[in-house]
């Protein structure tokens, strides 16, 4: 018995609707056989899950929070995407723009009048990540460097001089146990909404969500990365600057997930700390997969994904399920959905002997 | 104490190995044309089913084979989506690793903290009275002396055996391999296989040799640096075993400086450094290609193949 | 290894049907070879001959129909069942590894022991080649190579696996016409020696020449089997008689072309060298003058430095020596009036997973922009108003562009560039695959574009230059060979040589 996969000469219409959901069914089916056999009831599981996330205010609320890193890192990987450059880099430039933005906070915010403070340390962090994105875009377009090598390096680097410095020369002086800097200053706190932990991180990432669309779509840049993308032979040939574009595209993806460090640094920890380093910059690139790099796409799978991670917290008291079964589901769904994305372009065939 | 020399050539050694088998694995799947971007996730995968085996059955002979079975098996799931479903190998390696990374993550909870037998090091008679060679070569845990044999075969195979053609024209040009009749798909499955078996087998090393137990993402990216070290290798096995063993040296020197008090490099420094020599190492290797015009990858690699049109 | 059955055919094909997404290729094709003959397969493109062949040798199975070796019928499931037959193919793009010696890729895929012994193996293939007048150094590597060289090397991986029915797919696309010759005198050995030939074509003269048998493919479906006497003993001319059953119609083969050519230059390109990807100088001190009004063409074999010498011009390539300036200006700073039709169309001129509307505005921006944003509404009623004018065959341009045909993108770039206005067009390969319909339409634009300015035209296609051309430089392994004037028949006979490398030829 063999597997034929065929070319589609005519794309699919409306079935095309379905592939998505169908390839989340096969992962859900999936997670369901894992959920028995560490001995959870998957039907259980699952609406714990759905409840963890979506089930109250307060809940759909933690989701929100915990999906702004998502948007933020699944933009700059996204964008980064849509030119075929793969921003593995993703993690190290989200705590280099923590860092930049905590060392605004720290030690700047008496040189500041205090409404400029936040802005300041926005700006910051959009700088230290477009930095930490910036070098692995010069490497690739001067030196034709493979960038998912030295992103993905660069990442490790940047972890380790984070730890440095809050074990370090920033170390919070009063030792107050988790390991960290000190506190901010309130003036340097993100400003929080509806009595919740949702903060300015969110409304930036939407507005970021809605830029970076209307510019793919509308500007001549975004028709410029997306030429490259889908065909760099052919934009090489249309004179569009190559070698330009990628250091551009990398600094705003750099600087896309280094406004995600500080908004997770000032908004939620208000402070430079252990755990920063959360894996968004990795969950970005899934988010930005599934997505298939379309930023409206992305503001709701990181939604998804958000209230899939906190109900899988929940899962972890209620169920004793490891919380790490968040992780797996979502790489079983990475991995149907993109067996799923095989089908838009080829149809099976089974052929006998 | 050893001298210094012997004490950092001997680490040296011990910290390459991991890196080493999975290097060799990677650019056995990466000959055949297909990118396994998934390493990382392999090695973690096979060290932790290593450390299960030995876990589980307090013995150390079924943990080498059940790490490279899995580590095997795992690259198969790529190789399907890869090879069958000819999907973007750099989605596919990545998904590889993410969920490599989650499920050793969820299966292994259990475990950390845990002990269970470990390959330890010994002298092997009478190879080790050999000055200064000896104590270096062969004062190791028995996981390091295949690898001695493991470059040179790898090397004899590629090059001097018809095997090794077959496999080296499947990467460079499926197409015309296809029309002499190499079977294609088949050879990238095996070869899929052999790179995860082996990084698997790196995986099962670290956990069981170097720093044995079990804890998470216990690799530390060496999964990726063995991918940057494929490319320095230029795809062939002598210069991947130079690669491994810089890197080993990084380490050594590293752990030399820590013991020996040295505080003339900081501490977190020393850390950062095999990662900073590893995009060293990326970015010499692509400039030296360029400026040789060399031909250097296969160059059907992360390309799918197919027959009819 | 000569085949002693003499009773029947060596190959019989009944009822061959095969089709693809979208096209039949085979439609019930019956096909048959005698031992010792050379049988000609012709058709035009699209016709069907090498999906035919393919499936002959292995590489497709047949949606229907039978294929019957020596008398017994037979099921190739895979290449290597057909080359245990003894039925081998050389593809029109060669299917050797670059990096390969002769050697390693002439004893790819056969058994051999547990070591390679490469010095008795390179031994054996000297031995060979010369025994077949195929002269070939076993130790070179497949890149080191010229194009007519490399075949050689693929018809030597056909002998050494003993194969008695060899098909070719379009060996003379790529050879000057001296090395056809010797290619000719290479099929006639093998013939003596018992083996039989398919020789797919479309290039009626060779057919002719060379042929016991010739079976003419038109959309799928044999049109009729001749012998090459047959046809020569009508009154009508062979040529056109074989020419209208593999097209249809009486092909017209003169077009219309009134002189436009002036005597104000247009592009002057003055001791021009470009070094190639493996720095070896792959244009060296070219210079010529282009006139306004005027279709200059480079003619030379794929491969002598036609692809260096236009990357160089549009500034592709860095320029190693030399210049090129159009209206006096250096022609680096007048892309704006300059377009380029690439060979490569849907992988240079266009990008096929975009749709047609954002093709269109590819490589003039500029017109369909204000300020940072783009002018979609207005962009898509030019590009509306462009796919009536040049009659291409969409439904909307939001359509993506991998799903034109071949004709149809190449009307899309041409329509796109005449949009311009440019001063000067470079074109390259303009009707490679296309049928006759759309080269004919692309050769009036071509000619149109004379009015506004002046077309290099770079092509291999011997016929293309003598119809549209005015002035003509062959390029042999970078170098100009000779500029030629072309008006008259004997044009053939100078350029041939030339063409091979060979100057000053009777």
């Amino acid at each position: 018995m063999r597997l034929i996969l065929r070319k589609r000469l005519r794309p699919l219409g409306w079935s095309r609707f379905l592939i998505p959901p169908v390839s989340i069914l096969a992962a859900i089916l999936l997670g369901a056989v894992l959920f028995a056999w560490v001995g959870a009831n998957p039907l259980r599981a699952y609406t714990e899950i759905f409840k963890g996330g979506f089930g109250s205010i307060y809940n759909f609320s933690e989701t929100l929070v915990r999906a702004t890193p998502l948007i933020l890192c699944g933009l700059s990987v996204g964008l980064a995407g849509k030119m075929l450059i793969w921003n593995i880099g993703a993690e190290g430039q989200l705590v280099m723009g923590g860092i930049a933005g905590a060392g605004v906070a720290l030690f700047f915010s008496s040189a500041i009048p205090s409404c400029l403070i936040v802005p300041a340390m926005m700006l910051a962090g959009f700088l230290g990540g477009a930095l930490w994105g910036l070098i692995p875009g010069m490497l690739r377009a001067r030196l034709d460097v493979n960038e998912i090598i030295t992103s993905l390096m660069l990442n490790y680097v940047a972890i380790f001089w984070l730890e440095h410095l809050y074990f370090g020369p920033w170390r919070d002086p009063e030792g107050r146990g988790f390991p960290g800097t000190a506190m901010f200053l309130e003036t340097a706190w993100f400003p929080r909404f509806f009595g919740t932990r949702i903060h300015l991180g969110l409304p930036v990432a939407l507005m970021a969500a809605i830029l970076i669309g209307c510019v793919l779509a509308y500007t001549y840049w975004g028709y410029q990365i997306r030429a490259v993308g889908a065909g760099a032979k052919a934009a090489q040939y249309a004179r569009i600057p190559i070698a330009r574009n990628i250091v551009w595209v990398m600094i705003l993806s750099g600087g896309l997930a280094g406004l995600a460090g500080i908004s997770e640094t000032a908004g939620i920890h208000y402070r430079l700390q252990q755990g920063l380093a959360a894996g968004n910059g990795y969950m970005g690139i899934i988010v930005a997969w599934l997505s298939r790099l379309r930023p409206g796409a992305i503001v709701i799978l990181s939604v998804l994904l958000g209230g899939l991670m906190v109900g899988g917290d929940q899962l972890q008291i209620i169920l004793r399920v490891p919380s790490a079964i968040g992780l797996v589901l979502q790489g079983a769904i990475l991995f149907c959905v993109i067996g799923g994305q095989v089908f838009n372009d080829y149809t099976l065939r089974i052929r006998k002997g | 104490m050893e001298p210094a020399a012997i004490f950092i050539a001997k680490i040296t050694i011990a910290s390459s190995m991991a890196v080493l088998y999975a290097t060799i694995g990677e650019m056995f799947t990466e000959r055949s044309g297909i990118l396994n971007l998934g390493v990382e996730g392999m090695m973690l995968m096979g060290a932790l089913a290593a450390f299960a085996a030995a876990h589980t059955f307090d013995a150390l002979w079924p943990a080498v084979p059940a790490a490279m079975l899995v580590g095997g098996l795992f690259a198969l799931l790529h190789g399907f989506f890869s090879i069958s479903l000819r999907v973007n190998q750099v989605v596919s390696g990545l998904a590889l690793t993410l969920l490599g990374i989650g499920l050793s993550n969820f299966l292994g909870r259990s475990l950390i903290g845990k002990a269970a037998q470990g390959f330890d090091r010994f002298g092997l008679f009478p190879l080790d009275r050999i000055p200064y060679i000896g104590p270096v070569f062969f004062e190791q845990n028995l996981l390091v002396y295949p690898a001695y044999l493991l470059v040179p075969l790898a090397y004899f195979f590629l090059y001097k055996t018809p095997w090794g053609l077959h496999l080296r024209a499947v990467g460079e040009n499926p197409a015309a391999a296809d029309t002499v009749g190499i079977p294609v798909l088949r050879i990238r499955y095996l070869y899929t296989f052999v790179g995860g078996a082996l990084a698997g087998l790196g995986g099962a090393y670290l956990s069981l040799a170097y720093t044995p137990g079990w804890k998470e993402q216990m690799t530390g990216g060496q999964g990726w640096i063995a991918i940057a070290l494929v490319i320095f290798a230029m795809w062939d096995p002598g210069r991947a075993a130079a690669g491994a063993l810089l890197f080993g040296f990084i380490n050594a020197f590293q752990f030399y400086c820590q013991a020996a008090g040295l505080t003339l490099i900081p501490g977190y420094v020393l850390r950062m450094l095999p990662y900073l020599f590893t995009i060293t190492v990326l970015v010499v290797i692509t400039r030296w290609e360029a400026a040789k015009k060399r031909i250097g990858a296969p160059a059907a690699l992360g390309l799918p193949f197919e027959r009819e049109e | 290894m000569p085949d002693d059955s003499q009773s029947g055919p060596a190959v019989v094909m009944k009822a061959i049907y095969k089709a693809f997404p979208g096209v039949e290729a085979n439609r019930g094709v019956d096909f048959q070879i005698l031992s010792g003959e050379i049988h000609s397969l012709l058709g035009e493109n699209g016709a069907g001959k090498t999906t035919l062949m393919r499936i002959l040798a292995g590489f497709y199975q047949p949606d229907a129909g039978e294929i019957h070796v020596r008398g017994q019928r037979v099921v190739f499931r895979s290449p290597r069942d057909a080359l245990a037959h003894g039925i081998g193919m050389i593809h029109q793009h060669f299917q050797l590894v670059r990096t390969f010696t002769v050697t390693e890729n002439i004893f790819l895929g056969m058994a051999g022991s547990l070591r390679l012994d490469m010095p008795a193996m390179e031994r054996r293939v000297a031995e060979r080649s010369d025994h077949y007048g195929l002269a070939i150094d076993s130790r070179a590597r497949i890149w080191e190579l010229s194009v007519g060289e490399q075949q050689r090397v693929e018809i030597l991986r056909m002998l050494f696996r003993d194969v008695t029915i060899l098909i070719m797919d379009e060996p003379t696309a790529v050879l000057a016409p001296q090395e056809i010759d010797r290619l000719f005198a290479v099929m006639k050995r093998f013939r003596a020696e018992g083996r039989s030939m398919v020789f797919i074509t479309h290039k009626l003269e060779e057919v002719l020449e060379i042929s016991d048998d010739i079976t003419v493919l038109r959309r799928g479906k044999v049109m009729s089997t001749v012998r090459p006497r047959q046809i020569r003993e009508r009154t009508v001319s062979a040529g056109t008689e074989l020419a209208r059953m593999m097209v249809g119609r009486e092909v017209i083969l003169e077009i219309g072309k009134h002189p436009v050519k002036t005597d104000a230059p247009l592009l002057e390109v003055e001791h021009l060298s470009v070094m190639g990807d493996r720095g070896e100088l792959a244009v060296a001190d070219i210079s010529f003058r282009i006139r306004r009004g005027e279709i200059f063409a480079v003619l030379g074999v794929a491969g002598n430095g036609q692809r260096e010498l236009v990357e160089a011009l549009v500034g592709l390539r860095p320029i190693t020596a030399g210049c090129a300036r159009l209206n006096g200006i250096d022609l680096k700073d007048c892309m704006d009036s300059v377009a380029y039709i690439p060979e490569d169309r849907t992988g240079r001129g266009s990008i096929p997973d975009m749709t047609l509307l954002e093709n269109f505005i590819l490589t003039d921006p500029k017109r369909f922009k204000k300020g940072p944003w783009i002018r979609w509404k207005s962009a898509e009623r030019v590009a509306q108003t462009l796919m009536d004018r040049y009659r291409i065959a969409a439904p909307s341009p939001g359509m993506k562009a991998r799903q034109l045909s071949g004709g149809n993108l190449q009307k899309l770039i041409l329509a796109r560039e005449f949009f311009r206005k440019p001063r000067f067009l470079i074109a390259e390969q303009p009707t490679r695959g296309l049928d006759i319909g759309a080269t004919e339409e692309i050769w009036q634009a071509l000619l149109g574009q004379r009015e506004t300015g002046g077309v290099l035209l770079v092509s291999g296609n011997i016929k293309e230059v003598l119809s549209l051309a005015d002035t003509i430089l062959i390029l042999f392994r970078g170098g100009s060979m000779d500029i030629v004037s072309c008006d008259d028949e004997k044009c053939l006979e100078r350029i041939g040589p030339l063409m091979a490398g060979v100057k000053g030829a009777a």
